[in-house]
């Protein structure tokens, strides 16, 4: 290796270290900025911004779901398994809405704690299955946690 | 001898008889791969528990997510072994990769956003993955269009190959974007540590199209290259040789 | 599977369809591409050397 070479690798090595500090502190200072969504928990902690609109993401609690009279506004809780936040929104539900689903709200968090949204997103996740393999996860699931119970019991 | 080797398979003349020979041995399984792919991921795999027919738009989205970001990093690894060695193939395979990786990153972008559309509820959210995605494709366009603003071609390779190498922090931040920081976007479900989070039926067309891409890419590149050889090397003997016989 | 469903893609036919579509619009373009700028460039090249022969003459 010619020192003409050594140099060159050492300017290239030096410029991507710099860029990578420079991203890392520049990605640190924006963190919060870059957080797409709050979670119930940081919301009731106050870590979001109040009188804003924000995003809340979450999981909708099983049996949460209400359909007003109107037919199109719904009302349902979001949560991370530590707080929860009643949402309520007005208009058409993606095809991945359900309960027990991963969701991101955009709206306001009203005064009576209720969290109006103007847009529900559906988050989906990782997991890829046909439908008779999810069936059969379920219910090896539930005969699992019935067992637990029967023990408990 | 291996120096010797090594020389002569840089040379110009040899790449490109060489790349002649093996486009086409590359260009066959790339194709017989893709219509298996097809066949297992459009024909054979079950439909999602979730998602149902939708989610077959994955086995052209994530593969082409993987490609800009596997085509980038060979882009800036070229540009840096042109840089450091001054090998005219290394910055032809550089400047050749650019418009490819771009044509991917478009492909995971475009076929994200149809596939958001109708799961998600959107097209677009400015989360960080979409959004260091988009970045990629700008770091893209950035290097085809300061190639194409520099008319001396060895100038231009080096300018290209730093704006490629200071690029290339983008990539960890694509991938790891998911688990930083809160994302619309799900985590991993291949590359999780763990266990493929897929069932085998869907995991199969899902890897016969990403190695059919990566053939694609290869003998794309070297169709790429071959055109910047018989730029460059226009004044030599056997580029005009080679060109009088057509 | 019948052909129907298949097309169908289970209600989500625009969606799937397009996608698989404009990727191989993107991929067929990329391999034309570089064919057709070979050709041009070897065509520029023989004119080239067809001229300066010519003036050489």
């Amino acid at each position: 290796m010619t020192p003409k070479r050594k140099k060159r690798i050492m300017l290239i090595g030096l410029m991507l270290a710099g860029v990578a500090i420079a991203a890392g502190f520049a990605l640190q200072a924006f963190n919060e900025n870059l957080m797409f969504f709050y979670t119930p928990s940081e919301v009731s902690a106050g870590e979001a911004p109040a009188g804003r609109m924000i995003r809340v993401g979450g999981l909708v609690t099983e049996g949460s779901v209400q359909r007003q009279s109107d037919g199109l506004t719904v009302q349902f809780d979001v949560t991370d398994n530590n707080k929860t936040i009643t949402v309520q929104y007005t208009g058409i539900l993606p095809d991945l809405f359900r309960e027990g689903q991963g969701i991101v709200a955009h709206g306001q968090l009203q005064e009576d704690r209720l969290f109006v949204a103007a847009e529900v997103l559906a988050k989906h996740d990782e997991n890829y299955m046909p439908p008779e393999v999810a069936d059969a996860l379920k219910a090896t699931h539930d005969a699992a946690t019935s067992d637990n119970a029967k023990k408990v019991n | 001898m291996f120096n010797n080797f090594f020389h002569r398979m840089a040379s110009p003349k040899h790449f490109y008889r060489l790349a002649g020979i093996l486009i086409p041995w590359l260009a066959v399984p790339c194709l017989l791969l893709t219509l298996a792919g097809l066949y297992y991921g459009l024909v054979k795999a079950p439909p999602d528990y979730q998602q149902g027919d939708s989610y077959r738009i994955m086995f052209i989205h994530v593969p082409a997510a993987w490609m800009s970001m596997f085509i980038y990093v060979v882009m800036a690894g070229a540009g840096a072994i042109g840089l450091i060695w001054r090998i005219k193939l290394a910055e032809m395979v550089a400047i050749s990769s650019a418009p490819i990786g771009a044509s991917f990153t478009f492909l995971a972008l475009v076929t994200g956003s149809i596939w958001g559309k109708p799961m998600w509820g959107t097209w677009w959210v400015w989360d960080a993955r979409l959004t260091s995605e988009l970045i990629l494709l700008f770091l893209y366009l950035g290097v085809i269009a300061l190639n194409n603003a520099i008319d001396d071609k060895r100038m231009a390779a080096r300018a290209v190959a730093i704006l490629a190498l200071v690029g290339v922090i983008n990539i960890p931040i694509i991938h790891y974007s998911v688990e930083w920081w809160n994302t619309l976007h799900q985590g991993p479900t291949v590359t999780k540590f763990d266990k493929p989070s897929i069932h085998l039926s869907m995991l199969i067309p899902l890897l016969l199209m990403a190695v059919a891409f990566k053939l694609y890419y290869a003998f794309v590149v070297l169709m790429r290259a071959r055109c910047e050889v018989l730029d460059r090397e226009r004044n030599s003997g056997w580029v005009k040789e080679l060109a009088e016989k057509t | 599977m019948n052909l129907e469903e298949f097309f169908n893609m289970g209600g989500y036919a625009v969606y799937v369809w397009s996608s698989y579509g404009i990727a191989l619009l993107v991929l067929l373009v990329n391999i034309i591409a570089p064919l057709r700028q070979r050709k041009k460039l070897l065509h520029g090249i023989a004119a080239t050397a067809r001229r300066r022969a010519r003036r050489n003459a």
